[in-house]
């Protein structure tokens, strides 16, 4: 396929739309409440009413609020309707020809969808998830077509180090440095590998942007794979990601036979064959390491760094791995150029971050803001605050981020403002909790959490988190006394310090920051020491 | 060179030789075997996995280290009927264990365990990501949203 045969094909596809479309969300969110009995329903009624020619159903990919599904959005520009069931589906068909319809209607001029900008889920609420022509039509693989035409593979590189884009898995490392180092390797096999392992309970940014726009990672990933000379890329799925994973797979196939993937892409000499790779339930392999090791069918055991992947990664070869968000950033950058990118955002965290807000929160569902947003914003003027009550901490980053409490609600959300509170960006989950949550249960969550997916490879993780969610335990319980908390206080750094992997690093943060910030809650459940109960620790220092 | 099928002449063993001989009997094919082999057996007894060590030119203690290490493996059969709760952060903080809590009274056994009638298993996933719409439960693989314990003790009722 050429550049005329892409555009003929986007414009035939364009064409065939009929000028009402019923956005149904089919992402995991809204199918849960019933989306697809809706959707049969709309495109029944939409034949009972004789209207084929002129309304068209379309099964889309995240529309947003997922507390509130399922989710029908009337396009173009037509209203949002909320918790709709097959019932309303002739009402529905009905309002795409202007009658009024009977169903509750969000107000989309609300904070949580007017604060939103989209890069990353430009897409995600426009298209049918499972045609490659839908993301043809609204420019898809223009960018990857661009690049092998237009574009030597350093240029590509020099374009995203410019954007300032930083990876969006967590650690936020520049884009654009990870990919030189893999370029510049001695030439022969390379791998290009996407990280969709999203393990972090309470983050779901990465399944919805598989789920809904599954073309646009693989796109990112080809762009990748040119610019670092790699031709064979793996998408790591996790199995809880069932139609993730089937998407992502129809979406290879359909991409093979445009040949936009496999040999020739765009008829230029450039190949790149992508491959899914199914997890098996395992937190660790997340870690890139341990995500390789699983890739080749092995234990999913970290492994220390350096050598980092970029230099022996896959069957020790050089390895790029970048995270789902990451790689979909990507095509849009390369057509709105690296200047735009980095005009969104703060001065060191550019562009937009896509988070998962859920908890005790009005509006639950995936936002994706500019850089530097503030946390109160997304959490009380997007997220409409709590119900009934008050927010008294927010968890970003998952069982390796922290907790950050009410008042520090003014912070902007960028890599260095979140560390300083100690807590992390993390790939994106963002558990709002209020009043009546208990910190240390919640501390003692996420130690449990740990505990059961230490690999056990390493001693300070395997033996410290079950120590340390012994002595949560004992605290919850108010069993314990103030030589129990000195114990714990002493087990967070030589665990952070002492482990291997991310996992065992960051197990004591959730630790580190509800002691920082709510320490009286620890406090207030202790025993008052006695004779008996009055062990002293055994001084534990690091040298 | 393709391995003998299974002398039992369990037709299973037939569509596992296939899924092997798809991934070119590659060792790195392993863990998509054993997912196929899971699907097919509903668990994976010792046989199985001595099989595909066999099939797949792999020590028998390199297939179990595998089969051990992720969570989805199951080295035990499971109930005609499987119920996942999600204990993820955000199905937490809205009353996950309570409804774990429910379900463990109702079937009178703990996470991890089937009923004795081998009718259902009880599990906990540490997150589905369908967090929009906590707390949420797998039955039979339909996930439901915003449970209750009255919810999803009504919906075990026909199981038990």
């Amino acid at each position: 396929m050429d550049r005329s045969e892409l555009n003929d094909l986007a414009q035939r596809e364009r064409a065939s739309w009929k000028p009402a479309r019923l956005h149904c969300c089919t992402a995991s969110g809204c199918l849960a409440t019933g989306a697809e009995g809706v959707f049969k329903a709309m495109k029944q009624a939409i034949t009972d009413k004789g209207l084929t020619d002129r309304v068209q159903a379309v099964g889309v990919g995240c529309l947003g609020l997922c507390g509130r599904g399922p989710l029908v959005q009337l396009a173009p520009q037509g209203p949002l309707f909320e918790q709709v069931s097959a019932e309303q589906a002739p009402s529905m068909v009905g309002a795409a020809v202007g009658e009024s319809p009977h169903a509750a209607i969000l107000d989309t001029a609300h904070p949580f969808f007017s604060s939103q900008l989209k890069i990353v889920c430009e897409t995600s609420g426009e298209i049918d998830s499972e045609r490659i022509e839908e993301y043809l039509a609204l420019g898809g693989y223009r960018a990857l077509h661009m690049a092998l035409t237009e574009m030597t593979p350093a240029e590509v590189v020099q374009t995203i180090s410019q954007s300032g884009l930083r990876g969006r898995g967590g650690a936020g490392y520049p884009t654009g440095l990870k990919w030189a180092t893999v370029a510049k390797m001695p030439p022969g096999p390379k791998y290009v590998v996407c990280n969709g392992d999203e393990g972090d309970p309470g983050a779901f940014m990465d399944r919805s942007v598989m789920e809904s726009d599954p073309h646009r990672v693989l796109e990112g990933m080809a762009i990748a794979g040119y610019a670092v000379g790699a031709t064979q890329g793996f998408i790591y799925v996790r199995a809880e990601y069932p139609l993730a994973v089937e998407r992502l797979r129809k979406a290879i196939n359909q991409a093979k036979k445009l040949g936009v993937l496999g040999s020739g892409v765009f008829e230029t000499p450039f190949d790149f064959r992508v491959d899914v790779r199914i997890g098996a339930g395992a937190f660790v392999c997340g870690e890139e390491t341990a995500l390789m090791a699983s890739i080749e069918g092995r234990r999913g055991s970290p492994r220390p760094r350096p050598p980092y992947p970029a230099e022996m990664g896959l069957w020790d070869r050089p390895t790029l791995i970048n995270n789902v968000e990451t790689f979909a950033n990507v095509p849009t950058i390369l057509r709105k150029g690296a200047d735009w990118f980095a005009s969104i955002g703060t001065e060191k965290s550019k562009g937009t971050k896509v988070f998962s807000l859920t908890g005790k929160v009005r509006n639950t569902g995936l936002v994706e803001v500019p850089m530097g947003t503030s946390l109160r914003h997304i959490v009380e003027v997007m997220g409409g605050g709590v119900e009934g009550g008050s927010v008294k901490a927010v968890q970003t980053g998952g069982p390796s981020g922290g907790c950050i409490p009410a008042e520090f609600l003014d912070t902007s959300v960028d890599y260095e403002s979140l560390a300083q509170l100690g807590s992390i960006m993390g790939s994106g989950g963002m558990i709002v909790m209020d009043q009546t949550t208990n910190m240390v249960e919640v501390a003692r969550f996420f130690m449990e959490f740990c505990m059961d997916e230490s690999c056990g490879k390493c001693i300070p993780c395997r033996v410290g988190t079950v120590q340390m969610h012994r002595l949560l335990s004992k605290i919850a319980e108010g069993k314990a006394t103030s030589t129990d908390l000195a114990l714990l206080e002493q087990l967070v750094p030589m665990v952070s310090e002492t482990s291997l992997c991310g996992l065992g690093q960051t197990a004591p943060n959730p630790v580190k920051s509800t002691l920082r910030y709510f320490r009286h809650e620890y406090e207030e459940r202790l025993r008052p020491m006695t004779s008996t109960n009055g062990r002293v620790p055994l001084p534990l220092r690091l040298a | 060179m393709a391995p003998a099928s299974h002398p039992s002449g369990d037709k299973r063993f037939k569509i596992l030789d296939v899924t092997m001989k798809r991934h070119l009997y590659q060792h790195d094919a392993l863990i998509e075997v054993l997912h196929k082999a899971q699907e097919l057996f509903g668990f994976l007894e010792l046989d199985v996995l001595l099989y595909v060590a066999r099939g797949l030119k792999l020590p028998p203690s390199r297939v179990y280290g595998v089969a051990t290490f992720y969570h989805l493996f199951s080295l035990k059969p499971q109930g005609e009927h499987t119920c996942v709760v999600c204990m993820g952060t955000a199905c937490f903080v809205k009353g996950a264990d309570r409804l774990l809590a429910a379900i463990e009274q109702q079937a009178g056994i703990k996470a991890g365990q089937t009923t004795p009638n081998g009718k259902l298993s009880v599990m906990t996933a540490r997150c589905i990501g369908a967090c929009g719409i906590a707390p949420a439960v797998v039955f039979d693989g339909v996930t439901a949203g915003q449970q209750t314990p009255e919810t999803v003790q009504q919906q075990l009722k026909g199981w038990l």
